[in-house]
């Protein structure tokens, strides 16, 4: 277990270093001259010599990248080059935000998402599931955009009933503030819903159909003992891992949700950067977000090995 | 007494069983299938949009009128008028080729991409598989959306830089479900047949193996498709769409949603609906292909 | 004891609905089991057998259902019953244990836990149920039943799993076991177990059996009467001993003489086999349901379905000609072809300290140590050992697949083979070909048979078109496979049809080794009888060598002119396949061969192992079979391995027991083992010391 452990921690380690190549090189490398992007093809070209230098983008890559990591190690993000402030500033506030948003979903989301999966595998091929399941699926595909400006019609225009913007005003309650979130909240629900369903009902019917379940039953317990010692102890495992990798739909999904909704998040964040050409900023948060997903991973790798008996209590006698 | 044939003689040929019977039952139950159909009807109009949208259209989707810009549904104007004034219902039928054109052409690329990466990192497996692997997992970290913006940010918003990049990370989403396949494949004996018969490992790879995961590559495909147009839309959406020029959904909605607080709803609605029942059309068509494979 | 029956099924009509049509799956099934008694019911696939079962169980799909008929347990009416009597009935009165052991527990839940769960149902409390639950593991026989309540059931090994589900069946004290085929995939000590603690517990509980098999020689040593079944009807009945001897209906002939039994050679006899196919589940028949396939079918089997006929003492057969049964003819192929003169001259294959290692997260398997084994041209050597002994290992080295450790060397017809396949040359890799277990996974499902033998042809032969083509067809009659079904892909096939065509792809190249690594393991009694047949037929005809690899020792037996027995990757004896099968052999093979029923159902000397056969990363010191073995010598077998010595011409053993002092004391059972290492026999030390 602890080798196994250890493992998965070099893994995860390795591909966070490919990450932050990726990324640096990404976004450094593709666009040419870095001066130049951001000045735009009509500057003169001693300002953009001036810029590059300022930056240090004239310096070699690997330089760059180099300084940038070791930078990173000890918390220095850099500045941000449209506003002038530290980028660690930036992006905290913004992580935070985002942070209560998907937390938000996500309470919402699992619990209906892993009971709507059990029911359309009790009532497998029926009305019911091919409801809750395709009907689940369709939403999902929806982009959030979309979804979500359904949502702000339906509720924030014709019925009125929920604010259309996400920020509460400051100092608001929380029970305020969540009744700000609702909406953009809901979008995210919509968005995930569908597959986390899906797995956790085809995990139940695996279950369902598994001879440990027929044992179950033979042995003449009741269906619901059947269901929840049996079944579900082994259903639920899969739907542990896929909802850690929706966490990567769901920041994809912040994204655009935040935009929609004016929310100062760091989808809402990386969109800004990316438009205003902000590489110190743009780097650093894409590479927040992609640890925050492998944090993610990991850590749903982590509790699936602890609740599998088969990799926690290893081999046979 | 009659004698008694070898017992290798069949006694009835079985021209047609029960497997082959099953799988053209299963054929004609998805074309039947309540799903398939309204998914292909969905998509069959958009298509159809697609191909003779300048030609349905009302109105010329570009023409201005600031005078009647806002406007309302009404006779003149069944989805009624843009912020330029321009007809939205035109623009909806016409919005539809762009799309088309750039998001099958997409997963395309990246089905084709990512089944090649698939095979040979399944087959192969060993330190290919564990580096590519781990590039892989890198990428995907990072949502779609945002690699597909930074690239656009990178190389400018074009159509051909939205297919390759989203073929790009959509052959890495394909290279992980057919290595899976691969890997479940290649334990079966007849690939250690196929080794003692000194056959090279791409034949292997694609002459044995593929067609044997080609079920879940065309699941995968259709899957992927709507994804495309998702993505698509999203991009622009955010404001990272190609060409300005031509009639696009998304775009659309990010220079109207900001009316929706004035009550201004259609010139977002239909885009949405638009962007709405073509993308569930298409996943409702995968659904129905994904269920005869699993049967 | 009571009068009233255990169980008794009279009438029983079931069908399965598929695609809207109903399709009969038991026919009619009458069935009596007393109180005690202990009854098998015998069948191949298609049969209906298990079907059987679930419907008393109340446990039928979806799609089946009672269409007629009656099952009473005990006095009551099972079919009548509510949803709470069911599950009254399952947690009282009939218990299951099926195929499968690991899969049948839930992998999440101690195993201790799982059997308790039994007792809670009938009302004990927490601890008592406990500890009742472990009373029941030790009542199965396993070691540290303390222990064992806190193991998860992947932490056991496969004989031990079977035996938590027989405890967790018979701890609601039920008046009806039913076993379905309890035992396959078990390895034969493991086996023979596992049946001795069923019949032990049987005694001890009182409680009747139900046992579903197709395996003959198990259901004649565990039953008293016994039903054999054939298309979901009942076409013989009675006690085992006289259905086996003397048996009365076509079928039951016919399947008697499919096994291969102790005394058939491949050069002397061919196997008997049953003409057609079986039947599909459901299939529909009108008369006599073994009429398509019946020597001694006449008009009125096809119209009349037959009734069951008593035949005094409870012997009943349902064929219109049953007294004529025992004159059934022997299907022309049971006439043996001429055989070319059989092997001699030096070994065309020879390994020489053959050894494979793996190293797998910090542990290191030895999977073969040190075999040094020659096969003759034209001799069949027989491969046998249970699990993790190394025999798949073996198979994988000498065709290349998987390469051995330095220091290995492989030789075909005096030249040295390569490693790996890839670096032999097109002429070895022709020479050496293999056919697989399991034909679904063997022949690729997308290709037509043309294609999968045209394949080979093209790449291992060279040709092409239409040379080709003549050449499919030649291979194609040879193996008996109809030419009209060389278009069809392999699904449309049963298993027999798939394995001729996977034998027809190794012989495409005409072969002079050919590794049969289990091949009719899959395949029904009747199914697999053809295959041997056809395997000894091309070997007589094409002189091919073969290394036949098998756990059932009949089939070796009968096939095989060489026996290699290997035990945790160790040879432990080689010899001519009467010289193995007799005393003196190896205590390893003696214990392998008492394990094994047989239909003769003589009273063999039991010889029980004790304990799991060890992991192969943790072997024993000294020679590895010490820690089981019932001849146990002394500290030398602990602390050294014994040499593989020539005991006979061409007969070596691994044994520190000189092979006079073998054959004396293989002459009678010996005394059990009390522990897993012995104090010294004193007789057996005074033998040795004393001379």
């Amino acid at each position: 277990m602890g080798r196994f452990l250890l493992k998965r921690l070099g893994l995860a380690a390795i591909t966070l270093f490919l990450l932050s190549v990726i990324v640096f090189f990404g976004t450094q490398v593709l666009p040419g001259n870095v001066g130049r992007r951001i000045l735009g093809p009509f500057a003169d070209q001693a300002a953009v010599d001036n810029l590059n230098e300022r930056l240090g983008t004239d310096r070699g890559l690997l330089t760059q990248y180099w300084d940038w990591l070791t930078g990173l190690f000890t918390g220095d993000f850099g500045t941000s080059l449209a506003q002038n402030v530290p980028v660690t500033e930036l992006i905290g506030n913004a992580l935070v935000n985002s942070l209560k948003l998907a937390a938000f979903a996500f309470v919402l989301v699992v619990p209906l998402a892993i009971v709507g999966g059990v029911v359309a595998a009790l009532k497998r091929d029926r009305l019911t599931d091919r409801v809750i399941t395709i009907g689940g699926l369709s939403l999902s595909v929806v982009p959030e955009f979309v979804s979500g400006i359904i949502l702000i019609l339906v509720f924030g225009l014709w019925l009125d009933v929920l604010p259309v913007s996400a920020r509460a005003p400051t100092g608001a309650s929380i029970l305020t503030q969540l009744e700000y979130l609702l909406l953009p909240a809901l979008t995210l629900v919509i968005l995930l819903f569908g597959y986390i369903a899906r797995i956790t009902r085809a995990g139940t019917i695996e279950s369902l159909d598994a001879d440990y379940t027929r044992t179950a039953v033979l042995k003449g317990l009741p269906r619901r003992t059947v269901l929840k010692r049996h079944v579900l102890r082994n259903s639920l495992l899969p739907t542990i891992a896929v909802v850690a990798t929706q966490t990567g739909y769901l920041i994809g999904g912040l994204v655009v949700v935040e935009t929609l909704f004016n929310y100062p998040g760091m989808g809402r964040l990386i969109v800004t950067a990316a438009t205003q050409k902000d590489m110190p900023l743009l780097e650093a948060a894409v590479l927040v977000v992609g640890t925050i997903f492998l944090i993610a991973m990991l850590f749903a790798d982590l509790l699936y090995s602890l609740l599998n008996p088969r990799i926690r209590y290893s081999g046979a006698e | 007494m009659t004698t008694i044939e070898d017992p290798a003689a069949p006694i009835q040929i079985p021209v047609r069983d029960e497997a082959t019977i099953a799988r053209g039952e299963r054929l004609r139950l998805l074309v039947r299938s309540p799903g398939f159909i309204l998914g292909a009807i969905l998509v069959g109009f958009w298509v159809v949009c697609a191909l003779f949208g300048a030609m349905i259209a009302p109105q010329d989707p570009q023409a201005d009128d600031i005078l009647n810009k806002l406007v309302a549904p009404s006779g003149d104007h069944l989805f009624g008028t843009d912020r330029l004034g321009r007809d939205v219902f035109s623009r909806v039928l016409v919005g539809a080729r762009e799309i088309l054109i750039t998001a099958p052409l997409a997963t395309l690329l990246g089905t084709v991409i990512g089944t090649a990466i698939g095979l040979v990192t399944g087959y192969y497996r060993g330190l290919v598989d564990d580096i590519t692997m781990r590039i892989v997992d890198a990428m995907l970290a990072v949502p779609v959306i945002i690699i597909a913006f930074l690239a656009i940010v990178a190389r400018g918003a074009s159509r051909l830089t939205i297919i390759l990049v989203i073929g790009f990370v959509f052959s890495m989403i394909i290279a992980k479900t057919v290595r899976a396949a691969v890997l479940s494949e290649r334990e079966l004996d007849y690939v250690q047949a196929a080794r003692l018969r000194n056959e090279r490992s791409p034949y292997i790879m694609f002459a044995e193996i593929l067609p044997n995961v080609m079920g879940p590559v065309v699941v995968e495909f259709t899957v992927r498709l709507g994804y495309a147009i998702f993505t698509i839309a999203t991009l622009a959406f955010l404001g990272f769409g190609a060409d300005p020029s031509i009639p696009d959904w998304g775009r659309d909605i990010e220079q109207h949603y900001a009316f929706i607080n004035g009550g201004i709803w259609w010139a977002v609605l239909f885009p949405s609906l638009a962007i709405a029942t073509l993308i569930v059309g298409i996943n409702l068509i995968a659904d129905a292909i994904a269920q005869t494979f699993e049967r | 004891m009571s009068a009233e029956p255990a169980i008794q099924m009279e009438d029983l009509e079931v069908v399965y609905r598929v695609r809207g049509v109903d399709r009969p799956v038991l026919r009619g099934l009458s069935i009596t089991i007393a109180k005690g008694e202990s009854y098998g019911l015998v069948g191949e696939s298609g049969c209906g057998k298990t079907t059987a079962a679930f419907t008393i169980m109340r446990y039928l799909p979806r799609n089946g259902r009672v269409v007629s008929g009656s099952i009473r347990a005990d006095g009551a009416d099972l079919l009548t019953m509510s949803e709470a009597e069911v599950r009254r009935l399952r947690a009282s009165t009939i218990s299951m244990v099926y195929q499968n052991p690991g899969a049948a527990l839930n992998p999440a839940i101690r195993v201790g836990d799982q059997i308790a769960e039994v007792f809670r149902l009938r009302g004990h409390d927490r601890s008592e149920s406990l500890d009742r639950a472990q009373e029941m593991l030790r009542k199965v026989q396993i070691s540290d039943p303390a222990g064992g309540m806190r193991r998860y059931p992947h932490q056991l090994s496969g004989g031990g799993q079977q035996r938590v589900v027989i405890a967790m069946a018979l701890a609601s004290d039920p008046t009806l076991l039913i076993l379905d085929e309890p035992t396959t995939g078990l390895d034969a000590t493991v086996e023979s177990e596992v049946l001795d603690l069923v019949a032990a517990l049987r005694e001890e509980f009182g409680t009747s059996v139900l046992f579903i098999s197709h395996n003959l020689a198990v259901i004649r040593k565990m039953c008293e009467r016994v039903g054999v079944l054939y298309a979901g009807r009942l076409v013989e009945e009675g006690e085992a001993e006289t259905v086996f001897t003397e048996p009365r209906h076509p079928y039951t002939v016919g399947l008697l003489r499919c096994i291969p039994r102790g005394g058939l050679r491949k050069d002397r006899d061919r196997l008997d086999t049953i003409p057609g196919y079986l039947p599909q589940l459901g299939a529909d028949l009108t008369g006599c349901v073994f009429a398509d396939r019946c020597g001694l079918v006449q008009e009125i089997c096809r119209t009349d379905e037959p009734p069951l006929h008593p035949l005094g003492n409870g012997h009943s057969s349902r064929c219109h000609f049953h007294d004529k049964a025992a004159e059934v003819p022997y299907t022309a192929s049971s006439i043996p072809e001429p055989g070319t003169a059989p092997a001699n001259g030096d070994g065309l294959v020879r390994l020489e300290h053959a050894s494979k290692t793996f190293s797998h997260e910090g542990s290191t398997v030895r999977a073969l140590v040190d075999v040094d084994l020659s096969i003759a041209a034209g001799e069949t050597l027989g491969l046998v050992g249970e699990s993790g002994c190394g025999k798949t290992t073996l198979a994988r080295v000498l065709l290349g697949l998987t390469a051995p450790d330095d220091g290995s060397t492989v030789e075909l017809d005096g030249r040295r083979l390569a490693a790996r396949v890839v670096k032999r040359d097109r002429e070895q890799v022709r020479a050496l070909q293999t056919v697989f277990q399991n034909p679904d996974s063997a022949l690729n499902r997308r290709f037509s048979v043309r294609r999968i033998i045209g394949r080979a042809l093209e790449k291992l032969v060279g040709l092409h078109g239409k040379r080709r083509e003549e050449r499919l067809k030649e291979i194609a009659s040879s193996v008996r496979f109809d030419e009209r079904l060389l278009s069809a892909r392999p699904v449309q096939l049963s298993g027999g049809l798939k394995q001729r065509v996977a034998i027809g792809r190794a012989f495409a190249g005409e072969p002079r080794v050919v590794v049969c690594d289990e091949p009719t393991s899959a395949l029904d009694v009747s199914v697999q009888a053809a295959i041997l047949n056809l395997l000894a037929d091309l070997q007589a005809k094409e002189g091919v060598t073969y290394l036949f690899i098998s756990h059932d020792l009949g089939v070796v037996r009968y096939l095989a002119d060489r026996i290699a027995v290997l035990y945790l990757g160790r040879l432990m004896e080689v010899g001519p396949a009467e010289a193995v099968f007799n005393p003196p052999h190896h205590p390893y093979t003696e214990a392998l061969l008492s394990a094994v029923p047989t239909l003769e159902g003589e009273e063999r000397p039991r010889i029980r192992l004790q304990g799991e056969i060890p992991s192969a990363a943790d072997p024993p010191s000294g020679c590895v079979f010490h820690t089981r073995c019932p001849r146990y010598l002394g500290a030398i077998c602990e602390e050294q391995e014994p040499p593989l010595a020539e005991v006979e011409r061409g007969h070596y053993i691994r044994c520190h027991i000189p092979v006079d002092e073998l054959r004396r004391i293989q002459a009678e059972p010996p005394p059990p083992r009390t522990s897993a290492r012995r104090v010294e026999d004193d007789e057996l030390t005074h033998g040795l010391t004393g001379s």
